[in-house]
């Protein structure tokens, strides 16, 4: 395989206050390759959204803090780089969409003068030539009308629309990895698969790699090339997509995949996994889904199992599997 | 049913008109909806024509004393009578609004500025910062703000309606920045803040592209009320004699030399007017505050 484009390794994201310590981030590793498609999998409070703030250096201050290891981008460790430096990268190397289109668009700025900020911060465009080209991307992400949608403010679209409007502010730079948290979860269904294909152009158009944080296996499975299943802050499954759909090996992914409805079999409920995420303040000594492992045994609740490469490419995080 | 056709395509072409107005704009369709704030913003501007203007309703000179009629009644000669030195007083309740409003208008502006830009530093950058310049405002808020002026006054010897302004803005700041402080922590954690520093915007070009102009409404609400506040202060130190100097006409001026027990009684038509106007003038604000403040509001219905 070759270079990597992003190598997480071992990323630890700790928020240290006086009274506790919430590992949100506890030992991460996965890479992007190149133009590919990555999926983070995992519920809430499971550490895809931290993961994906360390990334770009986002982690709220004053106690959020990555405490150990390194994310290479492109020969650097994002972690080292200064906040002057790191703000070259973002929105320009690597760029980011939010769950809310809602409310990531400032509703006081007309679109047009959102997307030709990033035109003008990195690629030194002038005003009009940077209005041309955010016209141009407009039209990219389908909206018929760009010219009259840059004077428009974002309390005048619909969700849909600002969705595609931050796709497009995200990609005014062609990056090299956008990362998408939660893009489609507050679109309804037409508008999610809009927005679906409307990325999977993008990437083969420009060769954008995108991590797609979602907890939506559909999503995924749509989606993505290679995906990590998260859970307690730290990775318990990795692999490529198909080998993780055919062949779950951890007992969360299983329950996972479980609780997704099938549409021809008539059931009273739907299957749910007891239980709800430990709290990263306070993680148990073993394996953190041992309290709601179907398949747990003693052994589990003492020693935390390390992620073992089961099949070539195909990591798990379960000593039983 | 037809009906209900033709209503949804007027509401579509309505709509299409309404096309890119700025939020800004709608808030100002909507404060122009509100009698109370219209009625106050007609008389504020009334008031402030008549002090911009006051040769127009009065040839008399508010520092010129017509000595041949001291301590007059109205007669046909002056409307409002005359003080017991012979000035007219309709001539210095016209005159008299200019240091009023101006020490008002610029106290306001002057707090506002300040506050903002204390405020909006400590609450975006947060952490120590925001605790240490929050220290140095609890001690500010806890200044004696008459002694102050006290002093300066008699260090300076210079007792000038500027020389208020000044006093006014540099003590007068810690309670804007609080609140534009707590606006700031609030708007920081917005997702289009976040979003900007997702495009590497720089820290300033955030706090003044980015949070400022989202604040601009809670600001403008703020320095209505800021103003209608010193309007009341700068009568309230003039009548304490810590004013402007008696020979320069002010309404605080004019009330704090009608006090005694015999102009009061007999002379209403001195120290009526000028409580009227401070009065007229303090309601106007607030109605306009008050109606900048529907009109902003997201939650008030349009």
């Amino acid at each position: 395989m070759s270079e990597p484009l992003l190598k997480v390794s071992n990323l630890k994201t700790y928020f240290i206050s006086k009274y506790r310590t919430v590992k949100a981030v506890d030992g991460v590793d996965f890479e992007v390759q190149k133009g590919k498609v990555l999926g983070i999998v995992g519920e809430s409070g499971s550490g895809k959204s931290m993961t994906s703030l360390s990334i770009m250096g986002l982690i709220p201050p004053p106690y959020g803090k990555i405490v150990e290891g390194e994310i290479r981008f492109e020969g650097v460790d994002l972690s080292k780089l200064s906040e002057k430096k790191m703000n070259d990268v973002r929105g320009n190397r690597i760029s980011m969409i939010f769950q809310e289109p809602m409310s990531a668009l400032n509703p006081v700025l007309k679109i047009g003068e959102q997307i030709d900020e990033v035109l003008i911060r990195h690629k030194r465009l002038s005003k009009s030539e940077a209005r041309r080209k955010s016209i141009q991307l407009l039209q990219s992400v389908g909206f018929p009308r760009a010219e009259q949608i840059v004077n428009e403010y974002p309390h005048q679209l619909s969700g849909g629309m600002r969705q595609r409007a931050m796709i497009a502010m995200a990609m005014a730079c062609e990056p090299s990895i956008l990362i998408a948290d939660e893009p489609t979860t507050a679109l309804d269904v037409t508008i999610q698969a809009q927005v679906l294909d409307l990325m999977r152009d993008l990437k083969e158009h420009t060769g954008t790699a995108i991590v797609l944080i979602t907890h939506d296996l559909g999503v995924v499975a749509d989606m993505a090339d290679d995906m990590i299943v998260m859970y307690g802050g730290q990775v318990v499954e990795s692999g490529t997509a198909d080998d993780i759909f055919n062949t779950p090996l951890h007992p969360y992914t299983n329950a996972l995949m479980e609780s997704i409805p099938v549409i021809d079999e008539e059931r009273e409920r739907l299957t749910a996994i007891p239980g709800t995420v430990p709290s990263a303040a306070n993680f148990p000594q073993g394996c953190r889904f041992a309290e709601r492992c179907a398949i747990a045994q003693a052994s589990c609740h003492e020693k935390m199992p390390e992620l073992r490469e089961l099949q070539p490419g195909h990591l798990v995080r379960c000593d039983l599997a | 049913m037809d009906s209900q056709v033709v209503q949804g395509q007027v509401g579509k072409a309505t709509a299409s008109v309404a096309k890119s107005k700025s939020p800004f704009r709608l808030s100002m369709e909507r404060f122009f909806h509100n009698p109370l704030a219209v009625a106050g913003l007609i008389i504020l501007v009334l008031i402030i024509f008549i002090t911009l203007f006051p040769q127009v309703f009065t040839h008399y000179n508010p520092s010129t004393p017509d000595i041949m009629n001291t301590d007059s009644p109205p007669t046909s000669l002056h409307p409002l009578g005359t003080d017991a030195s012979g000035y007219d007083n309709l001539a210095r309740l016209l005159y008299g609004g200019r240091v009023d409003l101006t020490v008002a208008f610029a106290a306001a502006f002057m707090t506002m500025f300040l506050g903002t830009l204390y405020g909006g530093i400590s609450g975006f950058f947060g952490g120590w910062v925001d605790n240490l310049m929050m220290r140095f405002v609890d001690v500010m808020l806890n200044f004696p703000f008459i002694i102050l002026v006290l002093v300066m006054e008699s260090i300076l010897n210079i007792a000038s309606e500027w020389m208020l302004v000044l006093i006014v803005g540099i003590t007068a700041w810690p309670g804007p920045a609080r609140l534009i402080r707590g606006l700031f922590l609030q708007l920081r954690e917005q997702d289009y803040v976040i979003g900007a520093r997702t495009i590497g915007a720089s820290r300033w070009r955030i706090m003044f592209r980015h949070m400022l102009p989202n604040s601009m409404s809670f600001i403008i609400v703020l320095v209505s009320f800021q103003v209608a506040g010193y309007v009341g202060i700068d009568a309230a130190l003039s009548y304490l004699g810590l004013g402007v100097p008696l020979s320069v006409p002010s309404w605080g001026g004019i009330l704090s030399t009608t006090t005694d027990y015999l102009t009061m009684t007999t002379e209403p038509y001195a120290w009526l007017p000028p409580t009227i106007m401070i009065v007229l003038t303090i309601l106007s604000v607030n109605f306009i505050g008050d109606g900048l403040r529907d009109a902003f509001d997201p939650q008030s219905q349009a």
